[in-house]
């Protein structure tokens, strides 16, 4: 209602009722009280004679770090091929798990909405939520340090994020293509070759390749925590402050980062 | 009987192939049997020590039975407490200085010179790695949760101003003229003309946001940027798996209570 | 050789959409189904192969019973019973031949109908119905660049390569304009009477209808109103089924067309 009369009778138009407005002001002060809060604990936890600091180490570290040691490149190609490994055999392990996950979490084709779902829907809720570096810790601590570890722990991250993607997908395809397969007598399993994998195959294609880009980023960093990869260099790197060298690394990983990104826009530009 | 019907009959069909090059479906197809074979070949497997892993494994699925919450409860407050902090200041921080950038990276609403800064900022943070962020910041601002309030923001806004910018770029030219047309100022036609049109957007990913940056918070403890990630860290070398179960439990659940709660807020403001 | 006996339908919300329908179909007759939105036309037709399950009553095909079958028979059952769509139905990804193909799902393996390898007498009975509704140039497009009539025609070639005894179509003219829409029904009932097929046409439009069929039904809230030949249907009849009208012009475009076929 927002018409008030005002004391002189006039109508006095408001976007608001009064204890709408109150109930608004409110919520801001709460929320500005809890990041005053949240900033102070920050702040307490910092030594602030090293943040002013800063820009004078932050140039110490710059020119050190320039200019890059490209010498130290013939030692980067092998770390850059298993990355690129980890991400695409990670991938593609991820989509091999995360479709069975999919069709199961998926209201249409789920055998059982009160049983079997929920345990696909916690699957891709674990695995969604944790990073793939905590997998890689935990992977390594398991199986361990190498390059098996990073694909594995590629693949789990990435089945969460794959099948919740697709499940969405599957619980949008058209109704009424699969009664028309269903209705010609097919099985089950034909239903599903002819009435919904086609409807979900271009969806398919384009989270396969988005998710690879964003695997790329990720196996990047992987090595720090010893899983394989460039970032492994970049971990023994950093260890002996070796800045020429870390600055290449960091190039090489921008470099992989954009042409991925490139790559998979492409891909996708060619699906849809 | 049509002479199309005459040539088809009596002769086998295939499917028509996706790539109408044979030469390039060919190579394409071989060329991806080659990567594979190469990139499983270059992946050396220590199977004794997998085999040996495998007890390590099943001690640690056991111990999701048995969480240990108790005996490192302070250290898990502690890390909890921090990444939660790190997480709200840096998405609120993130999110404000986002939208003054993203409403720059729209190119029908910016001029040309603001347009290329801010989308070249969008472009340097969304390229570097959270990790690699906190690694830089962590060697410049010293150890402890200022580092990770900072690379958490700083990721914010890559990711928020670019969906912003697509948002606004998107957006009905109708409206925004109409309200142009009535002779508003330029923050008048924002408010009025654009922000109603992005706002229930912005929202939820902003909410989104909220959810990975906590997701993210977790390992920048890994690179000694404050929260959570040193004490997971610390569990996994000692090789204490139900105190780590633990504090992998704790974030499913932290994940799965914002997820619940944005698709709430996200229903609301729809 | 269609008989359904006291056929019900109660939804879980409690919406009874049929209402014990008794229905004899014999060998041959095209037979209309209409009635106004909600009168539980699609419900019977899906009831009749089970794309919904009937809640009680008995279906008889030839001497089938179907409501007591189990999957596999049931997948055998339907393939004697073409369906026909509203929508047109067709898996827009695949190719027209594929989705003619995909009529003979219940009589070929899975392997086969995954690698697309149809036995010979499948894909030259595919191209002579594709001939038959003028389509054979158009076998190897997708099925989502052809116009709504051609993809109609693409539809029912799938119904017809089951080899059906009987047809089921559920309202084949509604996204169609008035000149498709004849040429539709038209081709359907040509079809039936060059294959001595039965059909049921579940169809909006009353004229339409009785231009073509021999028989029609009219359903109400889930129970048969109407049963006669398309001349019986009179205004006081179309009132009872659809209520308070002037249904005068709509019976006299049929009387004025010349199109009518006999």
């Amino acid at each position: 209602m927002p018409i008030a009369t005002s004391p002189s009778g006039q109508k006095v138009w408001q976007r608001r009722t009064r204890n709408q407005s109150m109930i608004r002001w409110a919520a801001w002060l709460v929320g500005t009280a809890i990041f005053l809060w949240c900033w102070g604990q920050i702040s307490e936890a910092t030594t602030w004679f090293f943040v002013w600091d800063a820009p004078a180490i932050a140039g110490d570290i710059l020119e050190r770090a320039t200019p890059p040691r490209w010498s130290y490149m013939e030692k980067l190609w092998w770390p850059i091929w298993d990355t690129l490994n980890i991400a695409t055999l990670g991938t593609i392990g991820a989509l091999f798990l995360a479709v069975p996950v999919a069709f199961l979490a998926a209201r249409n084709t789920t055998p059982s909405a009160r049983f079997v779902r929920p345990i696909a829907l916690l699957i891709i809720v674990a695995t969604r939520s944790i990073n793939s570096l905590i997998w890689a810790l935990l992977l390594i601590a398991i199986i361990g340090p190498g390059v098996f570890a990073g694909v594995i722990a590629i693949a789990i991250r990435s089945i969460g994020f794959c099948a919740k993607l697709l499940y969405e997908a599957i619980e949008e395809i058209d109704r009424t293509q699969v009664e028309a397969v269903t209705a010609t007598g097919a099985s089950p399993l034909q239903v599903m070759a002819y009435g919904i994998v086609p409807q979900i195959l271009p969806a398919f294609a384009g989270i396969a390749v988005f998710r690879w880009d964003i695997n790329i980023r990720e196996s990047t960093v992987l090595g720090l925590v010893g899983a394989g990869g460039i970032g492994l260099q970049l971990q023994a790197s950093l260890n002996v402050l070796a800045w020429p060298q870390v600055s290449l690394i960091l190039l090489v990983i921008l470099f992989a980062v954009v042409v991925s990104e490139w790559v998979s826009a492409k891909v996708r530009g060619a699906i849809i | 009987m049509s002479a199309a019907l005459d040539a088809r009959l009596g002769q086998p069909w295939r499917k028509p192939p996706l790539i109408k090059r044979a030469w390039l479906r060919w190579s394409l197809a071989v060329g991806a049997v080659i990567y594979l074979a190469l990139a499983i070949a270059s992946i050396e497997v220590n199977w004794s020590r997998v085999w040996e892993g495998l007890d390590r494994g099943a001690a640690f699925i056991m111990s999701f039975a048995r969480p240990d919450f108790v005996s490192r409860w302070g250290d898990i407050w502690d890390g909890m407490l921090e990444s939660v902090i790190m997480t709200v200041a840096a998405s609120v921080v993130g999110i404000l200085i986002s939208i003054p950038i993203g409403l720059g990276a729209a190119r029908n609403i910016a001029p040309l010179p603001v347009y290329v800064i801010c989308r070249g900022i969008v472009a340097i943070s969304r390229a570097l790695q959270e990790v690699i962020v906190a690694i830089l910041l962590v060697a410049i601002f010293g150890f402890g949760p200022l580092a990770g309030f900072l690379t958490l923001s700083f990721a914010t806004i890559g990711f928020l101003s670019k969906l912003l910018a697509e948002d606004i770029e998107s957006m009905d030219r109708v409206q925004a003229e109409a309200i142009r047309a009535t002779g508003s100022s330029w923050m008048q036609w924002i408010n009025y003309g654009v922000q109603p049109q992005v706002m229930p957007r912005l929202i939820g990913l902003s909410m989104y946001r909220l959810d990975i940056n906590f997701r993210e918070s977790a390992i920048l403890g890994l690179v000694g940027a404050g929260g959570i990630g040193a004490t997971l860290n610390t569990a996994f070398d000692r090789y204490e798996f139900d105190t780590a179960a633990a504090i992998l439990l704790i974030i499913i659940g932290t994940v799965m209570a914002l997820e619940y709660l944005s698709g709430i807020i996200r229903a609301k403001v729809q | 050789m269609l008989r359904l006996e006291k056929l019900t339908k109660t939804y879980r919300t409690g919406d009874k959409a049929l209402k014990a329908v008794d229905l004899e179909v014999p060998k041959g007759q095209v037979m209309a189904l209409i009635g106004p939105s909600g009168a539980g036309k699609s419900t019977l037709i899906r009831c009749i192969n089970r794309l919904v399950e009937p809640t009680s009553g008995k279906v008889w095909l030839g001497d089938v019973e179907l409501t007591g079958l189990g999957t596999s028979a049931l997948r055998r059952e339907r393939r004697r019973m073409g369906m026909i769509f509203q929508e047109y139905a067709l898996v827009e990804r695949l190719t027209v031949m594929e989705n003619v193909l995909s009529g003979r799902l219940g009589y070929v393996g899975f392997w086969r109908s995954l690698t697309r390898r149809y036995p010979q007498s499948d894909v030259d009975e595919a191209f002579r119905l594709l001939d038959r509704v003028g389509l054979v140039e158009m076998a190897d497009k997708r099925a989502d660049e052809l116009s709504g009539g051609q993809r109609q025609r693409v539809g029912i070639c799938r119904a017809l390569i089951q080899n059906p005894a009987l047809l089921l179509v559920d309202e084949p003219t509604a996204s169609l304009d008035p000149k498709t829409s004849r040429q539709i029904m038209r081709l359907i009932c040509e079809l039936c009477a060059e294959r001595g097929l039965a059909a049921i046409i579940n169809i909006h439009d009353v004229a339409l209808a009785q231009m073509f069929v021999s028989r029609v039904i009219g359903l109400r809230f889930g129970a048969v109103e109407f049963d006669g030949p398309p001349e019986a249907l009179t205004p006081e009849v179309l009132t009872t089924i659809y209520g308070e009208e002037d249904w005068q012009a709509t019976i006299r475009k049929v009387d004025e067309d010349e199109e009518v076929q006999p």
